[in-house]
């Protein structure tokens, strides 16, 4: 215990608060200017998004990723219960949108505050009120999922939330005729959603600053970037703020050791429950830009691969740690979209000759599989762990972290 | 082989339930009553249909019994959810796909030109001899069998023996490793398509009475199963193995200390799982027509959700729940559910996960454990 003590503590340059924040910052300013770099460095734009692929798109999809892995870092992480049916907030999320913002319902023509054309008929809020609206439904959704569910310990609650993730979308994709109603379009999927702006009053009074409705077109995409980014930097706070709140010490309490937790007065059902609604709010608002951005919403694209591999951010990142989860969610999000087939055609120019060239995209899966594997064997911990996981990882046999009870 | 961990069971308690926990078993109890209502109906409308549909529920609940036992034979032993398990199924039925048309077992990603070349003459196909026909039913069986026990084992041993003493999470991560794993080596050694495999299972009627029909190439699962099922018991019942197997379930470290060697009891209850995944693999290739890299997943999963219904850790519960929950399937993908059809099959069979882990988390057999409470 003492070593672990100090080890958090340990002396170093500066006050304790510089030393923490100076590297985020960077970063963070960094990433802000991400853009603007690529755009007027010649060089860095060879590297970064001739070389490495992080084009604007790759960049925005990063970012939504991230938000996810942030938003189920909060359940996994914090909470300890592991959520395999992450995507199912994603997916709601996502429709929900479908539903408040786009043709969907073409019997109804209900327009608020909306940057589009007037005359399209269906039900179009204003996306800054359909995103926080995501966010609701989703807490909504986790508080009745997780209500009978999260009494349920360990497995079993792994494989309740799994459930949960297949269902979910399977409505969905079953939700063209649920009563003779058309609710989601079925395999169909929802096309032609609504996209953020700010119209045109805000448009001209900012002088052309605020744009007046999002542009689809590749090298216009700034405007969705800043707006994930902003998204993100939120969901970053909320996950330091959670984690020092009262709510946050209540969940790695029941983490650590859940009987103790409930004896030492943490309601462990209310506080399971927060958890799960806020990690699902994290996904919905997500779910919501990201299904805006990709311009259709299909069951299909909800798969339970998505919970896996937000779930791998989470873990390869280090369970618990924020810059942990940023970083291993930027890593494995790069590398699903276009890292991968950049590094493969990296190695392909390194070796003389095409007849040793691979397409590394389709070993996708198996490598990623291969990935977690390597990580749980030799670093389980995740590349930067909190020190608090870390010592609880490193205690072995002693602590089983989701269940002290059954051994 | 019940997980007995009694040990360490929280105080009982005595008070009336909560208003929201009754809410819930009102609840409960009205679903199930108006299932069995509604299949009532069903039945009485329409007897000689929902038999026939029925009949196929138990042939197809023979496979997914055979798949849920590997689970629950690991559960068993050392609480883990093997996700790779019902991607190691998918491997057996690819084995079965090679052995079947190309007449040869093949490993998986090896180039064909290195087929071992088992001399089956030429490959299956329907209008074969009656002989030939059952010899590669039979080397499918023994083939994919062996290779899907080597692979479980291969996985225990490099992917959650390592893990023994970490948090339980970490073996639960690297089994969804090896899942990804065997896919993707599943789409390179075939590819992403379908894979017909042709229908060698012999035909004609068992059962033809009443309008009911059944025929031998649905009777001629269950025919394999039977023996296997029986083979596993006596395994599990009369070996010094399975003995073995039983104490380390009960507590590895008493096992340990008595003799047995605990490592290579995990290995066996891996490879007996592996075993019985591949010849449930080789089965659904042969009656089903066709297999997909990317079929063991939501099998994996039905499977599973057997062996919770029947009560994990419990053999018997496992093959109970695996032929309730092929009948289950059945009777809705035949319409027989509230008429909702096959495309909701998925909701029905995940929802029935749900509500058993809710209301009877250790299943129809199973015993009470802590977990679930």
């Amino acid at each position: 215990m003492s070593t672990r003590a100090a080890r958090i503590r340990t002396p170093g340059l500066g006050s304790e608060t510089t030393r923490k924040w100076a590297l985020p910052a960077v970063v963070i300013a960094l990433i802000v200017a991400y853009p603007l770099l690529i755009e007027n460095v010649s060089f860095l734009d060879s590297l970064f998004v001739g070389r490495l692929g992080i084009d604007m798109d790759t960049a925005f999809q990063m970012a939504t990723y991230t938000m996810l892995a942030l938003g189920l870092n909060i359940v996994v992480g914090y909470a300890g219960l592991l959520d395999l049916g992450y995507v199912a907030f994603f997916a709601l999320g996502a429709y929900t949108l479908g539903w408040f913002g786009s043709s969907l319902f073409a019997g109804q023509n209900i327009h608020f505050l909306d940057v589009g054309n007037k005359a399209i008929p269906g039900i179009h809020l204003s996306f800054w009120v359909v995103v926080p609206l995501a966010g609701l439904i989703c807490a909504i959704a986790g508080i009745i999922i997780g209500w009978p569910t999260l009494r349920l310990r360990g497995d079993y609650l792994a494989i309740v939330t799994l459930g949960f993730g297949e269902i979910i979308p399977d409505v969905f994709r079953n939700g063209d005729s649920i009563g003779g109603h058309n609710l989601t379009n079925g395999v169909r999927g929802v096309t032609q959603l609504d996209r953020p702006g700010f119209g045109e009053s805000l448009n001209s009074a900012t002088g052309g600053f605020l744009p007046d409705r999002y542009s689809s077109l590749p090298d216009e995409l700034k405007p969705w970037y800043y707006t994930i980014l902003i998204m993100c930097l939120i969901t970053i706070f909320v996950n330091l703020r959670l984690r020092d709140s009262k709510m946050g010490r209540a969940w790695i309490a029941v983490r650590e050791d859940e009987i103790a937790a409930s004896a030492m007065g943490v309601p462990l059902m209310r506080t399971k429950l927060w958890a799960y609604a806020i990690g699902g709010v994290f996904g919905g608002l997500a779910g919501s830009i990201y299904g805006s951005f990709i311009n259709g919403i299909f069951p299909t694209s909800f798969s339970f691969q998505i919970s896996v591999i937000v779930l791998v951010m989470v873990i390869v990142g280090g369970m618990g740690n924020v810059w942990g989860v940023i970083v291993g969610a930027s890593l494995i999000s790069w590398l699903n979209f276009t890292g991968l087939g950049k590094l493969g055609s990296l190695l392909n120019d390194a070796i003389p000759g095409t007849t040793h060239d691979v397409e590394i995209t389709k070993y996708k899966y198996g490598l990623f599989g291969f990935l977690l594997i390597m990580m749980m064997v030799f670093r389980p911990e995740g590349l930067i762990p909190s020190a608090r996981r870390k010592a609880e990882f490193k205690e072995g046999d002693e602590a089983y972290l989701y269940d002290v009870s059954t051994e | 082989m019940a997980t007995a961990d009694t040990t360490a069971r929280p105080l009982p308690t005595r008070r009336l339930p909560p208003p929201s926990q009754l809410l819930l078993w009102l609840f409960g109890t009205l679903l199930l009553v108006a299932t069995f209502g509604w299949l009532l109906r069903e039945f009485i409308d329409s007897p000689s249909r929902f038999i026939e549909v029925s009949l196929i529920g138990v042939t197809n609940g023979s496979i997914y019994a055979l798949v849920a036992l590997g689970y629950t034979l690991v559960y068993g032993i050392i609480e883990l959810i093997n996700f790779a398990h019902g991607d190691n199924f998918m491997i057996g039925s690819f084995e079965t796909h090679s052995i079947v048309t190309e007449g040869a077992f093949q490993l998986p990603l090896y180039p064909t030109t290195l087929v071992l070349g088992i001399p089956l003459g030429t490959t299956a196909v329907a209008s074969s001899s009656g002989a030939q026909r059952a010899y590669s039913i039979a080397m499918a069986l023994l083939f994919s069998m062996l290779l899907c026990m080597t692979i479980n084992v291969t996985i225990e041993r490099l992917g959650y023996k390592p893990l023994r003493n970490q948090p339980r999470l970490a073996p639960l991560i690297t089994a969804i490793g090896f899942s990804f794993l065997l896919q993707n080596i599943a789409l390179i050694w075939k590819n992403a398509s379908p894979q017909p495999v042709p229908d060698i299972f012999p035909h004609g009627n068992v059962i033809s009475t009443h309008g009911v029909t059944y025929d031998w190439g649905a009777f001629i699962v269950i025919l394999i199963t039977i023996p296997l099922l029986l083979v596993l018991s006596w395994l599990v019942r009369s070996t010094k193995a399975g003995k073995a197997m039983r104490a380390t379930a009960q507590d590895q470290d008493a096992a340990g200390m008595m003799g047995i060697n605990v490592d290579r009891t995990i290995s066996f209850t891996f490879a007996l799982g592996g075993a019985l995944a591949g010849a449930a693999g080789a089965i659904y290739a042969m009656y089903i027509g066709n297999t997909k890299f990317d079929l063991g997943f939501r099998l994996g999963l039905f499977a599973f959700t057997a062996a919770v219904l029947g009560g994990i850790g419990n053999l018997n519960g496992a093959v109970l729940g695996g032929v309730l929950l092929g009948v289950i399937a059945a009777l809705n993908d035949g319409g027989f559910l509230f008429n909702l059809g096959a495309r909701w099959t998925n909701t029905v069979i995940f929802s029935l996960l749900i509500l058993i882990l809710v209301f009877k988390p250790s299943g129809l057999l199973g015993e009470e454990t802590p977990e679930g409470q």
